[in-house]
């Protein structure tokens, strides 16, 4: 080994201490870049491969009833590749221990045969076998809440009938990637499944002997989706369908959707900012770790060491401290992807996913460190070889100061003119240090306000709007007076009548397929509210729709729209706009309750109501409710809650942390590196001034008092900075499903505030110890 | 300059050196013209009060810096043309350098600090030799902070003779040594130019150290002012201050 290399190494671990703050920041950046793009990655491949396998329709078509000889009408349509016909109902679900009602979407099998579309992938068990009605396969998420084996019974009750099913099998199906009931925006895999049986079994419980009620397709190469639906629609209008529609409006398809296009977001805008902030960190500690080698420098071009020489050792170095950080952040980043995927497994229950990085993200990570390092490095290694080795050998001159206004010096003490005109020496290196702690707090900020968006949710979703304690609904429409059958139910406190039909709200050229629900105008449970969060009167006439809705259509109030019922008669109607309500999530539309009756024109009819509950006889009116067979299901707000919540810390806990330690770690790298380096630069003067009878303390406030001042100054703008880039994140994570609200609550900047102050106070001791054992006469001794 | 011609080779030749320095609003006129031939295995002294212009003739005649106006060669070479890389290949091949404050790398021993220099010279002595030969055979292992401040201006005498150098530039290298200490180093610069038949220059402001050389330089104000030819030379061993 040459000696310019064993100078690397020994210099290497003499700075240690920096190498590793900037190696840690630098692996940060690669880590979060290895995680995104891999779960990306790993996300999709696993989606497009199931769908593949899994024969994923492209076109579902729900329906009334239609007869079993329709298929080959249906599959002859041109453009379609493959056609299938289903029954599709809803279940109720008594589990023993279980006090809560469960629901669950029961979807019929082919007999002997396996499903043209949405193959059933079985994970454990079979399949049902034909000539046993009661044999189901239940989805995997649910079984696993419930610690479901094949063999065990379960009882439902299917289309108002109680049954006695026995399990034989556990599940999967790309349709149902992500479980969750369409009533909610969030799993809960306790209370909602999927139950596949056999076709005859399901027939015979719905009264569909020779017909079905879904219908689904995949499309032939080149067909257009909208004509291929136009079409299905026509042909199943009489039979009351009408409402087909693609893969973007299937639930779990557009929620996974949403889950990739946000963590496309996430891997391009949080990586490019991490990296950027170690180039900085790096850039300037390279320049003032170079200034301080300028002899050595000098010493080595005099005994004949070209540019291109010096250049290379000291861009060696660099590349060592960026080596370092990205073998970290490689690591890091595999641990924390197969920990996000390890989430993402719960969530979306794909029968293979694993954390697999493309090769090319590997290398674009890499790459990205190295231009980071190189960046970095030029600059300082430029200055450090455009200086002539005689200049470079001479200690540097003192610096030239400038006389600060007497009106500001006549306020300080000796030591607090120090402080102050050794930042206004530096402008960009001062400049450079408060951008650093700045962008540490906005890291925290811009990571912490997603808990205050979610507090913000809750509070408008689940208290404001949604007072009620559950919602019921009804196997089919009702007559408008069963609401007193449920009045009069056990604990049953308060109870408020709905109806809702799927439409599409057509305006101008934008067309949305959503719900509309009519509402009881003086309705007290089940509000709308504004973005102040009061409630909104319902009108007698005209629509309200949801925020998200009124952007996906481009409508304000008072414009007109035309909402055409997709069941029952479909009738079609122009209303104006009368309110927008802010909805976080979902596109929906609301009407009065009169009105919707009249647009459908099935008399006083109903099909589900909102109930406040009383906690105290809560077991009786479940017990009442398992025994209606007019309820199809029961969604409790407070399960619901609890689901978002959960969902909430599962999603975000790893990630958040690991942003908020991203950003103590900016903190404390760049107060680290800058200590150590003024410390090197400035050892003589400290070791003059406690020649000269400063005391220890008074030495550690001179040369800490700077970076204090640097971090007390930069708390405010990084906490504009951080308010911007929630922002930024908010508007780059609204998507077709949700909007993220952008709230930061004061205590969010406190967090930031003191997690930034704990990392930089820290260094601030460890630098002072090196202070307190500064050798006076060595270093006076030694010419630096 | 036929009319120059000696019996013994020219080393080094320079007329009309002149070497300005601007820092902001302040001129300084470190040479103001300097005349000077340097000879084969000579042992110069240049003598004279600090910001006389010693330092800055050397620095020119080693390659590290460049005249303001002036000629300034070595053997056939003009150093005032040669660009940066050539200069640099100079130093490399051609100058072993001494400073007043030793410049070791402190991250390296005393063996590796010469490596340095012989790592990239063309015709080096091993490390150990050129330590062997100013006395450090022992302390070679050593960090510069573990050394005095003697052993560490002999290990950078080592460092500047590893290369076999046709010059040896030496600035002021006894200036933070006390006079025991010093006459060791002196000793072995004086062994170098002896047995190694180098070019030698040193600067110092102490007139004790003069009788050592062949030929003393007296500097005043950027200029040569009086040039001294020693008939016997003083073994470094004998001199104290």
């Amino acid at each position: 080994m040459t000696a310019l290399n064993r100078k690397l190494l020994r210099t290497l671990w003499q700075i240690r201490g920096q190498t590793l703050a900037i190696g840690l920041v630098v692996g940060c950046g690669i880590a979060i870049f290895v995680m995104a793009l891999g779960t990306l990655n790993s996300l999709e491949m696993a989606r497009d491969a199931y769908y593949d396998r899994g024969r994923f329709a492209e076109v579902f078509a729900p329906l009334k009833r239609a007869p079993n000889a329709l298929l080959p009408h249906l599959a002859a349509m041109p453009g379609v590749k493959a056609a299938e016909s289903r029954i599709v109902g809803d279940a109720l679900l008594d589990i023993p221990g279980v006090a809560e009602l469960a629901r669950a979407k029961v979807v019929s099998l082919p007999e002997n045969r396996s499903p043209l579309l949405n193959e059933v992938t079985i994970r454990r068990g079979r399949g049902p076998q034909a000539g046993h009605p009661d044999e189901v396969v239940v989805s995997e998420a649910f079984a696993e809440a419930h610690g479901f084996q094949p063999g065990d019974p379960l009882a439902a009750t299917i289309n108002g009938r109680a049954r006695r099913l026995a399990i034989v099998g556990i599940g999967l199906s790309p349709e149902y990637l992500y479980v969750i009931d369409p009533g909610s925006l969030f799993p809960d895999n306790r209370r909602f499944g999927i139950l596949w049986m056999g076709r005859k079994a399901l027939a015979g419980a719905y009264d569909l002997d020779g017909a079905f009620n879904d219908f689904s397709l995949t499309l032939a190469p080149g067909a257009d989706p909208a004509v291929v639906m136009q079409e299905t629609d026509r042909l199943l209008a009489p039979y009351g369908g009408g409402g087909a529609y693609g893969r973007r409006d299937q639930l779990s398809h557009a929620l996974l959707s949403g889950e990739i296009d946000q963590l496309k977001v996430l891997s391009h805008m949080v990586p490019p900012a991490f990296l950027g902030i170690a180039a900085f960190l790096l850039y300037v500690t390279a320049t003032r770790l170079i200034e301080i080698e300028r002899e050595q420098i000098g010493l080595l071009k005099a005994c004949g060491y070209g540019n291109g020489a010096v250049a290379a050792h000291y861009l060696t170095l660099v590349a060592a401290m960026v080596a370092i950080g990205a073998i970290l952040g490689l690591a890091g980043g595999y641990w924390l992807g197969e920990a996000i995927t390890d989430i993402y497994r719960r969530f979306y229950r794909f029968p293979f996913l694993s954390f697999q990085p493309q090769p090319a993200t590997l290398v674009e990570a890499l790459g990205c460190a190295a231009v980071t390092g190189v960046a970095a490095a030029i600059t300082a290694v430029r200055r450090a070889t455009g200086l002539p080795p005689a200049m470079a050998m001479q200690p540097a001159p003192p610096v030239a100061f400038h006389a600060l206004p007497a009106t500001l010096t006549g306020l300080l003490t000796e030591p607090g003119r120090i402080v102050l005109r050794n930042l206004l020496r530096w402008p960009l290196r001062s400049g450079l240090t408060l951008l650093g702690f700045a962008l540490a707090v906005a890291d925290v900020v811009a990571s912490l306000f997603a808990y205050d968006s979610i507090e913000r949710m809750i509070d408008l979703d689940f208290f404001n709007a949604q007072r009620q304690g559950m919602v019921i609904t009804f196997t089919d429409i009702r007559p408008s007076n069963i609401v007193d059958d449920v009045a009069h139910l056990p604990g049953a406190k308060m109870v408020e009548p709905f109806r809702s039909v799927a439409v599409r709200v057509t305006a101008g050229p934008q067309s949305v397929r959503t719900s509309l629900t009519g509402l009881t105008p003086e309705g007290n449970l089940r509000r709308l509210v504004d973005p102040a969060m009061r409630p909104m009167a319902i009108p007698e006439r005209g629509l309200m729709v949801s925020s998200r809705l009124a952007e996906a259509l481009g409508v304000t109030v008072g414009e007109a729209v035309t909402v055409q019922a997709l069941e029952g008669r479909r009738a079609s109607r122009l209303v104006t706009v009368a309110g927008i309500s802010e909805e976080y999530m979902g596109k929906f539309a609301y009407m009065s309750l009169p009105e919707v009756n009249r647009l459908m024109g099935e008399g006083q009819v109903i099909n589900g109501v909102y109930l406040l509950d009383d906690p105290q006889r809560l077991p009786q009116l479940y017990g009442q409710l398992k025994r209606a067979p007019a309820v199809a299901g029961v969604a409790l707000k407070s399960a619901g809650l609890q689901a978002f919540r959960q969902t909430m810390a599962e999603s975000m806990g790893i990630m958040l942390t690991f942003y908020v330690g991203f950003g103590a770690l900016i903190a404390f790298g760049v107060a680290y590196n800058s200590a150590r380096i003024g410390l090197s630069e400035r050892a003589r003067d400290l070791a003059s001034l406690r020649v000269l009878g400063f005391s220890r303390l008074e030495v550690s406030y001179i040369f800490l008092g700077e970076q204090a001042l640097l971090m007390l100054a930069a708390l405010p703008s990084g906490c504009l900075m951080g308010y911007v880039w929630a922002w930024a994140i908010a508007a780059g994570f609204k998507n077709d499903m949700f909007t993220i609200p952008l709230v930061v609550e004061p205590a969010t900047y406190g967090w930031a505030v003191t997690t930034v102050l704990s990392a930089v106070t820290l260094c601030g001791l460890i630098v002072r110890r090196r202070i307190d054992r500064l050798d006076l006469v060595a270093v006076l001794k030694t010419r630096e | 300059m036929a009319s120059l011609a000696d019996d013994r080779k020219r080393v080094f030749f320079t007329r009309g050196l002149t070497k300005v320095y601007v820092t902001g609003t302040v001129v300084v006129e470190a040479l103001r013209g300097v005349d000077l031939d340097l000879y084969d295995s000579e042992l110069v002294l240049l003598l004279g009060p600090s910001g006389s212009g010693k330092s800055t003739l050397l620095n020119i005649l080693g390659g590290l810096d460049r005249p303001t106006a002036g000629e300034a060669r070595f053997r056939e070479h003009d150093l005032t043309r040669m660009d940066e890389a050539a200069l640099t290949a100079f130093r490399r091949e051609h100058v072993g350098f001494i400073f007043q404050f030793y410049n070791l790398i402190p991250s390296l021993t005393a063996e590796e600090n010469v490596a340095l220099v012989s790592d990239i010279a063309p015709h080096p002595m091993a490390p150990a030799d050129a330590l062997a030969l100013v006395g450090l055979s022992e302390r070679r292992s050593h960090f510069p902070s573990q050394l005095s401040g003697g052993e560490q201006q002999r290990v950078a005498v080592a460092r500047a003779i590893a290369k076999r150098p046709e010059v040896l530039l030496c600035d002021e290298p006894t200036g933070a040594l006390d006079s025991r200490t010093g006459v060791v180093v002196l000793a072995a610069i004086e062994a170098a130019n002896r047995e190694l038949g180098t070019t030698t220059v040193v600067i110092t402001h102490n007139a004790a150290i003069a009788a050592m050389g062949d030929r003393i330089l007296r500097f005043h104000d950027g200029r040569v002012a009086e040039v001294i030819t020693n008939p016997s030379r003083r073994p470094a061993a004998e001199l104290s201050w």
